[in-house]
């Protein structure tokens, strides 16, 4: 990294405010060529912000921005792009039914008149794919790529249009281990370049690992700037947070009691008809936290939605103290005490328009104490709602205020309050702390233990070792369906997981 | 009377009445296309349609051109689109409702003109109609000849613009981008592509073949203008968009298997069975209905159909 060198990207003075929220106060940012600098902060600490305002996506109320020494004003993306500037958003920008050539060239396509020229295109993509080891069919349709390929697509769209300065925002969020280890060796190759990089993280190992330069942000503001060689992680995560974290969850040992759940030589179909589960067969006790690890996608989501009684099983059977659990049914599953905290909080956890209140009560809105003769008592759902919002200290404007409006993580402490309400004997926690920030990650996880430790079984499936680790009595390791290896948390090593998750059995 | 259904003159006939019949759909029907592709649901097509077809006869019924009666209902149905797309891309009001709107609006302005224009009279005035257009040598050729080559010249227009809006929306750089609109708008938005812009001018090409398809039942098909002339053809457009799976060859395969049954239909009735002739009307969109159903389910809709874009500026 070259201090002396000008700096391609300077941002002064950028104040942003979206009503009456200042998403970004005052914030000088400046990036160097060649270098990765990360962009660390928690969610809502206006780091994407920012980095839309280089992009040229939002406008910013106050500031200048400088880019390759000259002042520029951004008014919309198209001007970025004209300067080389790229962004890489966490939700991706890729048409799944067109081919990854088509995703590439948009908006940039060679040619003359109106006819595309593709010859041309694929030749140029082509290049770009070899210099940077990106290899992909240029005619596969992007929806038949894993997500790992997807986003070497948005690296090559921002390549294809000669940009130098890349915004990445959160590029691990959706990836593997391996994924990860493949695109930290791309985003340095294009570092070697001389081409700048802007990694937004709240991963702090991440971060440590793949940058020259850290700035932190908190509340809008920068409050700190470090070289990754002369920090560590646990600063980094003060400065994040602004508060000592704790250092480790108190864990209590308590034996595990009567079983729960049962599991027996569970099948299940995928949306392809492909079987996604194949004869899995485990079992959760009372007082047990059993960690289900695992690389999403294989086969987790299709299990949960079958103990959701979202999905039919195809073979098998299930078990509920002892009872066989019908499937296909969500409303058995409520019923019989399976509390259900889903992958996909808005598509599937919640309904986004309605009320925090009418989502609190989505379960059991029919139940005598909230409703008489069909018609709600609107007295009852009040206290209710008003109770779960305080003591699950939901950041909301009001019991009527649409979901949607709640930050990623009070929208799971909805679902963890509505979940949790009728004491369920069985949870099943998906990814449940995916997305969120470390405050809200450590109030989940505590809330979490709470559960275990009053006696519900806990599974919870996961892809976070970390998380994996800190909470479970019991791991179990599921690989392209199948339960390839299991081992008590005492015994389990971060190694022998790992191995398991990437699909190596023990001989 | 069975060997009367299947002579060569009923089949020279049908073939001739398939073409007539398909032409007001498949102009409606690659209208819709290139709308819906950009991820705008134009249900004004049934009012576009009957403005297309009262703005054609009423401009050829005062000057006498019939081609100036097609341009101004182009102009109509481009109107109509930009109304549209007010509605429903910039305001982001609901696809369904503005397009609903759109069609009673345009039904009853029509109507309101025609009125004001011819009045009410006992027989309703007529325009000399577009004349067929008899292609030399390929005329000769026997059953064909004499029904695909000597149709109106609408009708052919329509037949090459099925392969023109295909190539449009596949191989062209702006096909690319309408495509990417309808499925992605963000992804649009982030290449500099001006999303709004782009849907709004999808609109008003769609509503302009949607009008001149409209204009082709009063300028050729029928010479005079009655209220129920679209008959619901525009509905149909609509269910061949969706038969189509958004593919303009498809689509507009549709309308001509739709035109095939209109045209058998009519061919029954002039044969005389002793049946209420509204039984035949039925058949087609019968058909229509049960080809949907089997077709619909494996449909591929744009991904981002009936959903308005605007910047995700937060709290706005």
């Amino acid at each position: 990294m070259t201090y002396g060198k000008e700096p391609v990207v300077e941002m002064q003075g950028i104040t942003k405010r979206f009503l009456d929220v200042v998403a970004n106060k005052n914030i000088d940012f400046s990036l160097f060529p060649g270098e990765i600098c990360a962009l660390l902060g928690e969610n809502g600490a206006g780091k994407t912000t920012l980095m839309n305002i280089l992009f040229g996506y939002y406008s910013c109320d106050e500031g200048k921005i400088f880019i390759k020494g000259e002042e520029v004003s951004l008014s919309s993306p198209r001007d970025a792009i004209k300067r080389g500037v790229g962004m890489i958003h966490q939700h991706f920008t890729l048409v799944p039914s067109q081919t990854v050539l088509e995703n590439v060239i948009i908006g940039a396509e060679p040619g003359r008149w109106l006819l595309i020229d593709k010859k041309s295109a694929r030749e140029k993509l082509i290049r770009l794919q070899k210099k940077f080891g990106l290899l992909i069919d240029p005619d596969a349709e992007v929806w038949t790529l894993s997500v790992g390929e997807r986003q070497k697509v948005e690296i090559l769209k921002a390549l294809y249009r000669n940009v130098d300065i890349l915004i990445m925002d959160e590029p691990t969020a959706v990836l593997a281990l391996a994924e990860i280890v493949e695109l930290f060796k791309t985003l340095k190759a294009l570092a070697s370049e001389n081409r700048s990089i802007i990694f937004i993280s709240h991963k702090l190992h991440e971060v440590m690992e793949i940058s020259d330069r850290i700035v932190v942000l908190r509340n809008g503001e920068v409050v700190a700037e470090r070289k990754t060689g002369e920090t560590n992680v646990k600063e980094l995560a003060n400065l994040m947070v602004g508060r000592e974290l704790l250092e480790r969850i108190e864990k209590k040992e308590i034996t595990p009691g009567e079983r729960v759940l049962s599991v027996d030589d569970l099948t299940v179909l995928s949306d392809r008809g492909l079987e996604a589960v194949k004869k899995v067969s485990f079992s959760l006790h009372k007082y047990e936290i059993l960690g289900m690890a695992g690389v999403s996608g294989n086969g987790q989501k299709e299990l949960a939605e079958v103990l959701f009684g979202i999905r039919e099983k195809s073979g098998g059977k299930i078990f509920i103290k002892g009872k066989e659990l019908k499937d296909g049914n969500p409303h058995e599953s409520i019923k019989r005490g399976i509390a259900r905290i889903p992958e996909d909080r808005i598509d599937t956890g919640l309904l986004m328009d309605l009320s925090v209140e009418e989502n609190l009560i989505l379960e059991v809105h029919s139940t005598p104490a909230f409703q008489q003769r069909g018609l709600f008592n609107f007295q009852n759902i009040h206290n209710f709602s008003e109770t779960k919002i305080r003591e699950y200290n939901i950041k909301t404007d009001n019991r009527d205020a649409p979901t949607k409006t709640l930050s990623g993580g009070n929208l799971q402490k909805v679902i963890l309050a509505r979940e949790l309400a009728g004491e369920p004997i069985v949870l099943i926690a998906c990814q449940p702390t995916r997305g969120l920030d470390v405050g809200a990650m450590e109030y989940i996880h505590a809330r979490l233990l709470e559960q275990r430790d009053r006696g519900c079984g806990i599974l919870l499936i996961s892809e976070d070792l970390d998380e994996i680790f800190l909470l479970s009595d019991r791991i179990i390791v599921i690989y392209e369906g199948r339960i390839i290896g299991e081992a008590d948390i005492h015994q389990a090593t971060r190694e022998q997981i790992g191995l398991w998750m990437s699909g190596v059995e023990e001989k | 009377m069975i060997s009367d259904i299947f002579n060569l003159a009923f089949l020279t006939g049908l073939i001739g009445a398939t073409l007539r019949m398909a032409t007001p759909i498949i102009f409606a029907t690659l209208g819709e296309i290139i709308s819906e592709r950009s991820g705008v649901l134009n249900l004004g097509i049934e009012g576009t349609m009957l403005m297309g077809a009262m703005t054609g006869f009423l401009v050829t019924l005062i000057t006498g051109s019939q081609w100036l009666g097609v341009f101004t209902a182009a102009i109509a149905g481009i109107l109509l689109g930009l109304l549209m797309a007010f509605l429903a891309v910039y305001l982001g009001l609901s696809q369904h409702v503005s397009g609903l709107g759109i069609t009673l609006f345009a039904t009853g302005l029509s109507m309101f003109i025609y009125r004001l224009k011819v009045g009410s009279p006992t027989v309703p005035p007529t325009v000399d109609p577009f004349k067929k257009v008899v292609i030399p040598v390929l005329s000769d050729i026997p059953v064909i000849g004499s029904s695909i080559f000597s149709s109106y010249l609408l009708t052919y227009i329509a037949i090459i613009l099925i392969p023109l809006v295909s190539l449009l929306l596949y191989k062209t750089k702006v096909g690319l981008k309408i495509r990417t609109v309808g499925a992605n708008p963000f992804a649009a938005d982030t290449v500099g592509v001006n999303v709004n812009l782009l849907r709004t001018l999808c609109l008003m090409t769609g509503g302009a073949l949607m009008a001149i398809g409209g204009s082709f039942l009063t300028l050729a098909h029928q010479n005079m203008f009655l209220i129920d002339v679209v008959g619901g053809r525009g509905w149909i457009a609509i269910a061949m968009t969706i038969f189509g799976n958004w593919d303009p060859v498809k689509g507009a395969a549709g309308a001509l298997i739709f035109g095939v049954l209109d045209g058998f239909q009519l061919r029954l009735q002039a044969l005389g069975f002793r049946i209420p002739f509204h039984i035949f009307l039925m058949i087609p969109y019968l058909i229509t209905i049960v080809a949907l159903v089997s077709v619909s389910r494996k449909a591929t809709v744009p991904a981002s159909l009936l959903k308005p874009y605007r910047r995700e500026e937060k709290g706005s």
